[in-house]
């Protein structure tokens, strides 16, 4: 189970960050970017947007081509949509936990308000 | 887009204290978690979660306040105890009474910090590494020319 967690890490990693969520949305709201027009829109440097680019890219999240002595960035619907199930994975399985809790919390507390009520059963039970 | 912190509730027809020992003590954790569990419930205190087939994952508790809270570091990336949390999740369990049950809310954040960020932060001390060996080169340059300089007669 680590070892797969591992494998998303690093796409959570990409995508939960602040600022590379900023970049993300700028990118998405303007289908694509370069490094420095991102940096005009975003309270960084180009070169720290172009670090987070590298992350986003490395991840699956953005794609980039070269027009002329420009990178234009695009987002990558895929790389988002994965990023996005493997979160709704990890909700899915607080659900799963979060109802066993409820099944043993709930039969525990059934169990000690019979032995409330019937204390002299609960004996019998246990001689 | 994608969400940055989980969130999930559900009503538990149980007392609070009752909901409280079902998250907190081992015997319990190991049937809704893991398949065995070894806690020390204290703040810094170590929980060894462990799979028969997976093995074990580390949390820490960050902060308790029975019956009503508890936050632990879920430890990432094969991190084990000992190890500081330099990669880790946040999971916060809250505990809050309604009518005769309990609402129990547990929200998971922090993954922003996971291993991209290490990556970024190896990157980092790369940076760091070739930047000191520019300034070396330079100080080498810089020491040879002198000592050279002050060797000629």
């Amino acid at each position: 189970m680590s070892r797969q967690a591992g494998d998303v890490d690093e796409l959570w990693a990409a995508v939960a960050d602040p600022t590379r969520r900023q970049v993300l949305d700028v990118l998405l709201a303007q289908g694509e970017a370069t490094a420095t027009t991102l940096a005009r829109e975003l309270p960084v440097t180009r070169q720290a947007v172009a670090k987070h680019l590298a992350v986003l890219d490395r991840a699956g999240l953005v794609e980039s081509g070269r027009r002329g002595r420009e990178v234009r960035y695009v987002v990558r619907p895929q790389g988002l949509d994965l990023a996005a199930r493997s979160m709704a994975r990890v909700a899915a399985q607080w659900d799963q936990r979060l109802t066993a809790i409820k099944q043993i919390a709930e039969s525990t507390a059934r169990a000690k308000s019979r032995d409330q009520t019937h204390p002299d059963q609960t004996k019998e039970v246990s001689r | 887009m994608v969400p940055e912190r989980i969130e999930r509730e559900i009503l538990i027809e149980a007392p609070r204290e009752v909901v409280w020992s079902v998250i907190t003590e081992p015997e319990h954790v190991g049937r809704w978690f893991s398949d065995s569990a070894a806690i020390d419930l204290r703040p810094g205190g170590e929980l060894t979660l462990t799979w028969d087939e997976h093995g074990p994952v580390y949390w820490r508790v960050e902060r308790i306040d029975p019956p009503r809270f508890v936050s632990f570091h879920w430890l990432r990336g094969g991190q084990g105890p000992g190890d500081p949390e330099l990669n880790s999740t946040l999971v916060e369990f809250s505990l809050a009474e309604e009518g005769q049950g309990t609402r129990l809310r547990v929200v998971e954040s922090g993954f922003g910090g996971l291993a991209g960020s290490e990556e970024e932060k190896a990157q980092d001390a790369e940076e760091h590494r070739r930047g000191w060996e520019l300034e070396l080169d330079e100080l080498r340059d810089y020491v040879s020319v002198h000592v050279r300089g002050s060797g000629q007669p």
